[in-house]
């Protein structure tokens, strides 16, 4: 009874920090308080991604940088996909599987330089990619997640089948970076690229069209808009992200195979959204930063690490689905102190 | 000959497999891609009792069934209430529950050739000169069984229809006092029970595999959307449907493209007829 009437009598009120709402408008440039505000965050990201291959000099971590670059520009689509435009993707593997194959193609075949291959395995995966998700776009409900979910396991199958590109072998000796520090920068560069991308994209006018069709997709129809048009064009935009990590892949392994299509590719960048905070984009890609060197430790489990990384993401999106940036989000812009009811 | 025999047999196995995937998300709305994960414990979870446990067969199968149907059941009440009426969440939730479980029985060893169930009753019969073994003459008649037991109870007993007024519109049957969270555990428990039923009919077939639980999964939705959803006979049309495009082309083209064709059968249904052969409900809502 005393403890109902003590929780009765207050709660907690949550409030916007005063330099919050002050750094709001073009006055924030009065004061360099107000600049470190909006700056910092921004900085130490950005700072932090650049010196990471100076602080971590081993070759093996090299590696596993550009591992979670690849993973983070996928990361980085799903939670565009998801939470911008309401499609949920269960196969990122598909997206890196299309983008690796076009460029050990275009390499190897037609004898084409990485930086030739990687644009253009970027943009014809992309298209790819659209035209195959097409016929689950202009519905709602779950069929965007079930076709993507089918593609990678369909595609393996046909690759096995028809012993194209090399069957199980896969396709060996794809060209190489020159060197480690231009694959580590390169990845980097395109991932900051890409999140402060679609951060823009997602304030212009297309980001309030694709958050219109998440929320209210007859509004959207009703304004004399295509929903299909917009929601091809966001999944180019993702496939286009996860092709450009996949042909990445290609290039650091000089492998291309059907391994490329594996349940990894499909579930850290699901795990690491929910764990970063749906909705943030910064998020996934702190997210990544978690999991892949957690899945590196794991590598002598097996697969057991596919059950961790399942586990994580239900515990997370069962009892603390707003995921860390949402979190810190609110603690860096807001406080919270207890009120008289 | 062989076609037809094996045609009708193959559709036989797709119908038991999506059964539960339909009555779950047909008729409840829940997108359990837990389902192929639950189609494979029932196999392990039967093997577990006859080899480690020394029960007899028919304890082994009805306590396994027994299992599912409290498994189902825990899943919606500790997993699946939670997210309820996110669809991402649901998804999510769902497909991350079935990975953890198959790649953990992955992992804990259970691969190989090693795991096979024995078959209900030995020896085969011939049909028209193709020798057919009794076990798939019982998938056969376990599908007639299921499914009309499925058509009767959700049209004559008074749990199928609350079931169906679920699907049709969540508020009105909310407001006949029916119960919408005790209905999706029922709709989760009798899925589940139906998908351990599909494995335990099946398995005996050949080995128990984890790889079987991505398949179902994908040949169960494939059906699903096929026959259009919350539709039984739009269903069990998919499943021969399927069924027979499957065997046909393994006979005359390549077994490698067995999942392919459920693969094309969604993409075709999507294109043409997005509700589905025979799917009226909801028809207008999944098209934008």
């Amino acid at each position: 009874m005393g403890r109902e009437l003590a929780t009765q009598e207050r709660r907690k009120e949550r409030l916007d920090r005063g330099i919050k709402v002050r750094t709001e408008g073009i006055y924030a440039v009065s004061s360099w308080q107000e600049v470190t505000y909006l700056v910092l965050p921004r900085l130490v990201l950005i700072v932090g991604l650049l010196l990471l291959p100076l602080l971590m000099p081993s070759l093996y971590w090299n590696r596993v940088i550009s591992i979670v670059g690849i993973y983070a520009l996928l990361a980085l689509g799903f939670d565009f996909l998801a939470h911008f435009v309401g499609l949920v993707s269960l196969g990122g593997a598909f997206f890196i599987g299309v983008g690796g194959y076009t460029a050990a193609i275009l390499n190897k075949s037609l004898g084409l330089p990485p930086a030739l291959t990687i644009p253009m395995a970027t943009i014809g995966g992309a298209i790819i990619c659209t035209l195959l998700l097409l016929p689950a776009l202009p519905l709602r409900g779950v069929y965007f997640a079930i076709v993507t979910l089918m593609y990678p396991l369909a595609l393996t199958r046909i690759i096995e089948a028809l012993n194209i590109f090399g069957g199980t072998d896969g396709i060996l000796g794809v060209a190489s970076f020159p060197n480690r520090w231009v694959e580590q920068y390169l990845i980097i560069l395109i991932v900051i690229f890409a999140l402060f991308g679609l951060r823009r994209l997602v304030n212009e006018d297309i980001g309030l069209v694709f958050r219109g069709i998440k929320d209210n997709d007859q509004a959207v129809r009703a304004s004399g808009l295509s929903i299909t048009l917009y929601k091809a064009i966001a999944v180019f935009i993702a496939s286009g992200l996860g092709s450009l990590g996949g042909a990445y892949l290609s290039h650091i392994y000089m492998w291309s195979g059907i391994s490329q299509f594996a349940l990894d590719f499909s579930v850290i960048p699901i795990a690491a959204t929910v764990i970063g905070g749906g909705g943030t984009l910064v998020g996934p890609l702190l997210g990544c930063f978690f999991l892949v060197p957690l899945s590196e430790f794991l590598r002598a489990f097996g697969t057991l690490r596919i059950v961790i990384y399942a586990l994580i993401l239900m515990g997370f999106i069962m009892y603390r689905s707003e995921g860390i940036m949402v979190y810190a989000q609110r603690k860096y812009h807001q406080f919270q102190r207890w009120v008289k009811v | 000959m062989d076609i037809l025999i094996y045609g009708i047999i193959n559709s036989f196995s797709l119908a038991l497999m999506a059964i539960g995937f339909t009555l779950v998300y047909g008729i409840s709305r829940l997108p359990n891609f837990a389902h192929g994960a639950l189609y494979v414990v029932t196999g392990f979870g039967v093997w577990w009792f006859l080899n480690k446990l020394h029960l007899n067969y028919i304890v082994a199968i009805l306590l396994a069934l027994v299992l599912m149907g409290l498994v189902g059941a825990a899943i919606y009440r500790f997993v699946l209430i939670r997210v309820r009426g996110m669809a991402t969440s649901e998804i999510i939730a769902t497909y991350a529950l079935g990975l953890a479980v198959l790649e953990g029985l992955r992992w804990g060893g259970f691969r190989g050739m090693t795991y096979t169930l024995p078959v209900f009753i030995e020896g085969s019969i011939n049909i028209g000169g193709i020798p057919v073994d009794l076990q798939r003459i019982i998938v056969v008649g376990i599908g007639i069984v299921v499914v009309t037991f499925m058509w009767l109870f959700t049209h004559f007993n008074k749990t199928g229809l609350a079931l169906r007024g679920m699907a049709q519109d969540e508020h009105a049957a909310m407001m006949l006092g029916i119960d919408s969270d005790w209905m999706a555990v029922i709709a989760m428990a009798m899925g589940s029970i139906l998908a351990g039923l599909s494995a335990i009919a099946l398995l005996p077939l050949g080995n128990i595999v984890v790889e079987a639980g991505y398949n179902v999964l994908i040949l169960s939705i494939a059906v699903c959307i096929v026959g259009g959803l919350g539709s039984w006979v739009g269903a069990i049309i998919a499943a021969f449907m399927i069924g027979f495009l499957q065997i046909i082309t393994v006979a005359y083209i390549q077994s490698h493209f067995h999942m392919v064709v459920a693969l094309l059968a969604i993409i075709i249904t999507l294109i043409l007829k997005p509700s589905g052969l025979f799917g009226k409900q909801k028809e207008l809502e999944e098209r934008v």
